[in-house]
């Protein structure tokens, strides 16, 4: 049982007011709880939590490189084995350390089959460098380095699909989640931690700085994006898809409206054929994993 | 006890009489042997250590910083292109004083793609906070593991080390090694006693960032626990020879150099060769010595003016460059003699594999007599 109680990510770190990312960890830390050892990946959280000599991490912590959270943990994991010591092991990364640069090192730790839980915080670009796209940037997205202009509407390519490629891997339980489903979250943390085998949660994370909102409505936009089918919660078990989170459809401008990373396709003019085209991606989801509650009519 | 054994095979024993208890590594010539072995030695339960069969360099020496911080002694080993993966994870493990253990078996670095040996790859490394030792034969090879492990997990180091012997002219060749037995060992190397671990009994935080009012010290402590590194490296070589008679406590070892007008300073196998060729030069009565650099990191100036005081010239050997400058060594030899009048010239010479033959060493002893050096040695002239 997940204890809601237990704080093992304290206050005083440095996030911006309203970061979805730092939400997670608190999150993430009830559901995994004290016998834990973190490892972290370069990024927001990292340098967030850990200013030496400072540290929000009230479990033993350590952060190595950008790329090579999974191979670090993976020494972790082969270490505690042979010490006969039980804590378990949980990674936190971004999206760009698990999308892009960490692809390898999670590709080979996944397949050694080591018990871990890594947990994606996903916020949908780099961050901690200045908002540039990663592979888990949606679909015309403005970001740094895939800026909306007079002939780009933003970033060209879809999310890559990360939760099936782990669950290729053979992962016993794979899961998507997020900070607008707290109970939810903690949960899928939980189980995770408890399934033996390197597992995989990927936790949706909205930024308010980097996607240009209000930090007073992080959790509102997270769940908008569930809504409209822009992110679907689900879990995988053996790689089958066992369980969705069901919701009365949104359409995706909503979604859209409240970031200004979006701004571009609704001002000066609002580009209907690439909302229409965002739409039809939500609308595959909808499909793909029947996750439409339809009201019935009075 | 003497046996009869291949370089690699010889290290992949001491490796296994330290009782690493995690093994992270990825095969690349020429250290191929040494981790097949212990492979063979984990399957057939000689070995208790986990094998970590990971998929490329970076994610190796990752590992072993995982499993280094979270209290296991580890091993690693690897080479040329493998260590230039591992460059980033290089400085991490020595930032975060972590006392990994790892094998390079030399070899050049590409392009054009080389197996052969020479000394660029560990030596670009040199700035990375690992103790670098290098071996003179594979008696050396072996016996500098049991000195590495001790030295690096002092207390006062807590330092990764790099053991380094030379691609194929060590690594395969079959020479007769002293082995230790198990017991020796034991009663050399005490178990891993980590000064500080991930436990969750007691957090800590590893690996944070600092910001400029913190970095600057962490460097300089680092740097200070690699001079550090020096009296325990000259004591824990002293206690080795008390125990097993082959002392290793100098950081540098001379050889027919007292009475000698040319000194030859070199690193690695090469040495061999250049014993050899004293002694013919001897025997024609040219004084000629010989100044092994045993130990690259920490650097032993000191040690290097010392033993140089008397000569009237120095030939610096070096299986490496640092391309637009000289040989690496050469470099940082003359920074030891700085102040002193006594010509330091650099050949840089052996690169790729090139064989290094004692008529090359004596025909550098004839250029530096003449004052010509700082020059690549040995070129095919009709290539260029
Ligand atoms: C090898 C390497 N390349 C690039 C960087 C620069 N870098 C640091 S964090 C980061 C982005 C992190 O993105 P993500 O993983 O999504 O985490 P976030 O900051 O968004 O939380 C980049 C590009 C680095 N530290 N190391
Ligand atoms: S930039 Fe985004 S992820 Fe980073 S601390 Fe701020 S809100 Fe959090
Ligand atoms: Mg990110």
């Amino acid at each position: 049982m997940v204890d809601k109680t237990l704080e093992l990510f304290d206050c005083g770190h440095r996030a911006c007011g309203g970061c979805g990312a730092a939400l997670a960890a608190r999150l993430v830390m009830k559901g995994a709880g004290k016998d834990t050892i973190v490892v972290s990946a370069t990024g927001c959280m990292e340098v967030f939590s850990t200013p030496y000599p400072e540290t929000a991490w009230k479990v033993p912590w350590i952060h190595s490189l950008f790329e090579n959270a999974s191979a670090v943990a993976s020494g972790i994991e082969a270490s505690l084995k042979k010490q006969g010591r039980t804590e378990k092991v949980v990674i936190m990364a971004g999206d760009g350390a698990t999308f892009d640069i960490g692809m390898i090192c999670i590709s080979g730790a996944f397949e050694r089959g080591h018990d871990f839980t890594y947990i994606c915080y996903d916020n949908e670009a780099y961050m901690n460098t200045g908002i540039q796209r990663s592979g888990a940037t949606p679909y015309d997205a403005s970001t740094t380095t895939s800026p909306a202009g007079s002939c780009s509407f933003g970033n060209k390519l879809p999310k890559k699909d990360m939760p099936q490629i782990i669950a290729a891997h053979g992962a016993p339980y794979v899961a998507t989640a997020s900070i607008a489903y707290p109970a939810d979250l903690m949960q899928k943390v939980e189980k995770a931690i408890n399934t033996k085998g390197p597992c995989y949660v990927q936790v949706h994370a909205p930024c308010c700085t980097g996607w240009g909102f209000e930090g007073d409505q992080t959790i509102a936009i997270a769940k908008l994006a569930i809504e409209t089918g822009l992110w679907v919660n689900y879990e995988m078990v053996d790689g089958k898809v066992v369980k969705v989170k069901k919701v009365v459809k949104k359409p995706v401008g909503e979604y859209l409206t409240t970031q200004k990373r979006f701004r571009h396709l609704f001002k000066p003019k609002r580009q209907d054929a690439e909302i229409a085209t965002i739409q039809a991606m939500a609308d595959k989801n909808f499909e793909k994993y029947g996750i439409e509650i339809r009201l019935k009519k009075e | 006890m003497l046996e009869i054994v291949e370089g690699s095979h010889a290290v992949a024993e001491a490796v296994k009489l330290c009782r690493p208890q995690v093994v992270s590594a990825y095969p690349i010539t020429p250290q191929t042997h040494i981790v097949e072995a212990l492979a063979d030695m984990v399957a057939n339960c000689q070995l208790d250590a986990d094998y970590i069969t990971v998929e490329n360099e970076l994610s190796a020496l990752s590992a072993c910083i995982g499993a280094s911080a979270a209290g296991s002694r580890v091993y690693s080993a690897t080479t040329s292109q493998g260590l230039a993966l591992m460059f980033e994870v290089c400085f991490n493990a020595a930032g975060m004083r972590l006392p990994i253990v790892m094998t390079i078996a030399n070899r050049a670095l590409g392009a054009p793609l080389s197996i052969w040996n020479d000394q660029q790859d560990s030596i670009s490394l040199r700035d990375s906070g690992w103790l670098q030792f290098y071996a003179e034969d594979n008696q050396e090879a072996t016996d500098l593991h049991f000195i590495a492990y001790k030295v690096c997990e002092d207390h006062s180091v807590l330092l990764p080390a790099m053991v380094c012997f030379d691609g194929f002219i060590l690594s395969h060749v079959y020479e007769p090694v002293d082995m230790l037995s198990q017991e020796d060992v034991d009663r050399y190397l005490p178990p891993f006693n980590p000064y500080q671990r991930l436990d969750a009994a007691d957090p800590i935080s590893f690996g944070m960032y600092a910001t400029p009012d913190y970095y600057h010290e962490f460097r300089y402590e680092i740097d200070n626990a690699a001079k550090r590194a020096k009296e325990v490296i000259q004591k824990a070589g002293k206690e080795f020879g008390t125990m097993f008679g082959r002392d290793y406590s100098a950081l540098v070892e001379g050889y027919r150099l007292d009475d000698a007008e040319t000194a030859i300073v070199a690193m690695g196998s090469i040495c061999g060769t250049i014993k050899d060729a004293i002694d013919e030069m001897r025997a024609e009565g040219r004084k000629v010595g010989l100044l092994k650099i045993r130990v690259f990191r920490p650097f032993p100036s000191e040690e290097i003016a010392q033993a140089l005081s008397n000569v009237k010239r120095v030939a610096v050997l070096d299986k490496d460059i640092s391309l637009g400058a000289k040989g690496a060594v050469a470099i940082e030899v003359r920074d030891a003699l700085y102040g002193s009048v006594t010509p330091v010239k650099g050949y840089v010479l052996g690169l790729g594999g090139r064989d290094v033959r004692k008529k090359d060493i004596k025909e550098i002893v004839s250029l530096v007599e003449k004052g010509v050096g700082d020059q690549f040695f040995g070129l095919r002239r009709e290539l260029l």
